[in-house]
């Protein structure tokens, strides 16, 4: 039985530790102030397709949730107190409390790096907001779950830095293929019916993600 | 008091094909304390660990029974209060932010009363409002033991319990190891026999692969 408010307590520990310690936020940020920096000086005047930007928009988002997510349960590892979470709550309350920090602190990095993106690359505008933002709240809840899991994986690994993308790319490609098309179409202005396809997809993919989740994370997190 | 029991049945740890230890038997209840001793290397911490279900044995079970009913792993830590010296804290939370942490995630509530009782007990009181990683390192390991007793558990396991202890800290350490002989099962993980040498009982991880019981239950 998982506790709603075990998985709150949980949460509100992540962040007063996170606004403490600054161990994910910065990274994140800093991670899409150079990215977009990077895109910025590239891009320059020239006229890009929509495809290419719906994509530098994911890349962005993708590596900057790679240099963040993972700390949630990597920092445990560090500091050695996943003993002391082990010994607290158990692993389903532990894992959904990171999710939903993980989502939370994600959606917040989304609305920063969608925010300048919008602002700073000049032929990116969205036409279909309804589009935009359901796949912008699937893509989120759908990266932070594949992350979650994936982190706590890594987290008892030697070589967690490396391992983490390279572990991550081929479990996120069908979101991430997903995404980039979805935000295509709001960008082209797609009629919402259009779009449905992507978000079965997008939909699937989370509950194909939380199912493993539940079932593996209680494995991973002992041993 | 609530009736508790502790069983291992055929205990079995190995690393990379290296055999810990194997075919640990015990069976500990009511307020029994127990020492488990061991060279350097014998599994005395790998032990106890599986004990409190943070690790699992290759092969072999442990089986906590309260009130006459068997507890699942995953609802083992309601029953089981842990110290041990790689046992860390919150380092960014201060010493009663932590315990409030650990009785709201226990409990679903901040017993404050209880908190507040426990740090004058290991003498931090006066230091409740100060970040953990402003702490000596014995006065984390006294912290640990508020975060042991919070929930007043029927079973508590201490791995070293005096390391970086001073004479009044080891002191508090063999008070609180009185009184829980009043209320369940102690285990003492250690090789210092003034920490060992009260206890009722005794798992030998150098020679005997059974316990040895000093005194019958």
């Amino acid at each position: 039985m998982i506790s709603a408010a075990a998985v709150r307590t949980i949460v509100l520990k992540e962040f007063q530790s996170e606004l403490r310690t600054r161990y994910a936020l910065n990274a994140l940020l800093m991670f899409v102030v150079t990215t977009l920096s990077i895109v910025l000086f590239s891009v320059g005047s020239e006229n890009v397709s929509t495809d290419v930007l719906s994509g530098i928009l994911w890349i962005i988002i993708f590596f900057s949730s790679m240099s963040g997510l993972s700390r949630t349960f990597v920092s445990e590892e560090e500091r050695g107190t996943t003993m002391t979470l082990q010994l607290l709550a158990p692993p389903l309350v532990v894992f959904f409390g990171k999710l939903v920090f993980n989502i939370v602190l994600l959606f917040i990095l989304n609305v920063v790096a969608i925010g300048l993106y919008m602002l700073l690359i000049g032929g990116f505008a969205v036409k279909s907001y309804g589009i935009f933002c359901l796949t912008i709240g699937l893509g989120t809840i759908g990266l932070a779950s594949a992350s979650t899991l994936i982190a706590a994986i890594i987290s008892k690994a030697n070589t967690k830095g490396t391992l983490y993308p390279v572990l991550s790319f081929p479990i996120m490609l069908p979101l991430l293929l997903t995404v980039i098309t979805a935000t295509r179409r709001s960008v082209e202005g797609a009629v919402f019916s259009e779009a449905i396809g992507e978000f079965q997809v997008l939909f699937s993919y989370i509950v194909v993600m939380l199912a493993v989740s539940y079932i593996v994370f209680d494995y991973i997190w002992r041993d | 008091m609530r009736d508790v029991s502790l069983r291992g049945t055929k205990l079995t740890k190995t690393y990379n094909r290296r055999n810990v230890f194997a075919q640990i038997d015990f069976e500990m209840s009511g307020t029994q304390s127990w020492a488990i001793v061991g060279r350097n290397g014998s599994g005395k911490s790998t032990l106890v660990k599986i004990i409190a279900g943070l690790l699992s044995a290759t092969s072999g079970d442990v089986v906590l029974t309260v009130d006459g009913k068997s507890i699942r792993r995953d609802d083992q830590y309601h029953y089981i209060g842990f110290v041990s010296p790689y046992l860390q804290l919150y380092e960014e939370f201060t010493a009663h932010e932590n315990l409030a942490l650990f009785s709201r995630l226990r409990g679903g509530s901040l017993d404050a009363d209880r908190v507040d009782a426990l740090l004058r007990r290991i003498t931090l009181h006066q230091r409740k409002d100060d970040l953990v990683r402003t702490f000596s390192s014995g006065m984390k390991q006294r912290l640990k033991y508020a975060f042991a007793l919070l929930h007043e558990p029927p079973v508590l396991i201490l791995d070293e319990p005096t390391t970086n202890l001073d004479a009044e800290g080891i002191e508090l350490v063999y008070d609180i190891i009185a009184e829980q002989r009043t209320r369940g099962i102690a285990i003492i993980a250690s090789n210092d026999k003034e920490d060992t040498e009260r206890c009722d009982a005794l798992i030998d991880l150098n020679a005997a692969r059974t316990p040895d019981s000093r005194r019958p239950a």
